[in-house]
């Protein structure tokens, strides 16, 4: 167990350092790219809030899917090339279910501001 | 840079007085932007009169293409002889006023007029000077488009010839080179191939790279159609579904064509300048594939990361990939039925 402040609490408040002092005395290209800055590191924290639990269940989804033991890469190289393969493809309910359970955590943690994220979650909710 | 320290600048001044009548010399030499496969330089030739704004499009160094799009694109000489053909075929382009030759000692290139207008996607889809021209624009595609498809096929240049199953094998290998797995490429990538217009289909002069910062906007609408650099012979729905792309909506995901129209004022625009019958699911293919073209680029942009171009902007691209699995499974698996 580390100490205090929390690995989230530091990059957040590196972050708002970046956004709210740094930046403002920035110009041009340099302002530009302590944005992007402060914008990667949002997604850091974001990852360390949500991964740790949605790769844990993806991890148990791929065991079941392809009933067999491996490392979370190891199952998603098995995963695409049972795909490629056309063994598994969109007739199964689990694999779509799968797909888009992995990919609204990969949105959630990239861009959670993007408008086709935004939308499948309007359209999940009606569904 | 100023034109007087510029290494070119006097080869370039010698070629437009011999290639452009009335041209006394150049004036405001300025890099506007550098890919790896092409420079752009704006600059003016001066008159007895009125300076004319031209634009020189220049490999890099003057030299052949080697790196880049190098291995797609289609060379300068052919650019500017399809600008050319874009032109008389009714497609708004700026006019070519020269194409460099050997011996004008500027390397491989040509110049064209300098048009004045929006390429940036934000300002033409938000600021009040377009809101005319926004709802015309989907339209003006699709005319634009049916008059490039239309060009007359023994007039091209040489060109690469890349139907749909071509365009997949391209894209699959870039992907497996990324050597990262992802699965919702995967079912895109086997959907593609399930589904693809067989190798006979219609084959056009196609764009390729038809899409926001390609296209010069005006208040009153399309002003000029830019960087043919992709184009090539293929299905011409390519360009329709391109356009189509989600990427390019720029957060206005229900105006399908660039974030400014409707798929239905593409295609009537298409069909009412004689571009032929459009083909909706032919066009849905290729913007799935278009969907994955992007994402399958922003994968790359993570190889030049760990490669070695460590910069911020580069290094957070790879992680916008996702955006276009989120898309590719809308488009292929939708939740909402219907």
């Amino acid at each position: 167990m580390q100490d205090q402040p929390t690995a989230i609490e530091l990059v957040d408040i590196v972050a708002d350092f970046i956004r709210h002092h740094a930046m403002p005395q920035l110009q041009g290209h340099a302002a530009f790219h302590a944005r992007v800055a402060a914008n990667a590191l949002d997604i850091v924290k974001r990852e360390l809030e949500i991964a740790p639990k949605a790769n844990a269940e993806e991890h148990g989804r791929l065991e079941l899917l392809l009933e067999r033991d491996g490392s979370l890469d190891e199952l998603n190289r098995e995963l695409c090339a049972e795909i490629e393969r056309g063994e598994i493809g969109l007739e199964s309910e689990e694999l779509v279910d799968h797909l888009w359970k992995i990919t609204l955590t990969k949105l959630a943690i990239d861009q959670p501001n993007y408008s086709g994220y935004v939308r499948a979650l309007e359209e999940g909710s009606e569904a | 840079m100023g034109a007087e320290t510029n290494p070119f600048a006097d080869a370039l001044t010698g070629a437009v007085r011999r290639g452009i009548s009335g041209a006394t010399g150049i004036a405001n030499l300025k890099r506007l932007s550098g890919g790896a496969s092409q420079e752009t330089w704006a600059f003016d030739a001066t008159t007895a009169g009125a300076p004319i704004p031209l634009i020189l499009r220049r490999a890099p160094g003057g030299t052949r293409v080697t790196e880049g799009r190098g291995s797609t694109a289609a060379g300068l000489e052919t650019e500017a002889k399809l600008i050319q053909l874009a032109g008389a075929a009714g497609v708004a382009v700026p006019p070519v006023r020269l194409v460099l030759a050997e011996d004008d000692g500027v390397g491989h290139g040509f110049v064209m007029d300098r048009i004045e207008g929006e390429t940036i996607a934000r300002k033409i889809l938000r600021d009040a000077e377009f809101a005319d021209a926004r709802p015309k624009l989907a339209r003006q595609c699709g005319e634009m488009l049916a008059r490039l498809h239309k060009i007359d096929k023994a007039t091209l240049p040489p060109l690469r010839v890349s139907p749909a199953s071509e365009e997949i094998d391209q894209y699959y290998k870039t992907y497996k080179t990324h050597d990262h797995p992802h699965p919702v490429f995967e079912l895109a990538f086997r959907w593609l191939k399930d589904n693809a217009p067989p190798d006979a289909t219609a084959m056009t002069l196609v764009h390729g790279d038809f899409r926001h910062g390609n296209l010069m906007i005006g208040p009153e609408g399309v002003r000029a159609v830019l960087d043919w650099e992709l184009a090539h012979i293929g299905d011409p729905m390519e360009d329709l579904g391109w356009i189509c792309v989600n990427s390019w909506r720029f957060g206005n995901i229900d105006n399908p064509v660039g974030g400014f129209g409707k798929r239905e004022d593409l295609f009537a625009g298409y069909e009412a300048a004689g571009g032929g019958k459009v083909d909706p699911e032919r066009v849905k293919f290729w913007e799935v594939l278009g969907t994955l073209k992007w994402g399958v680029m922003c994968t790359t942009m993570v190889m030049a990361f760990k490669a070695g171009d460590r910069s911020v902007e580069r290094a957070t691209i790879g992680r916008r990939s996702s955006e276009t699995e989120v898309d590719l499974l809308r488009l292929l698996a939708p939740r909402k039925k219907g």
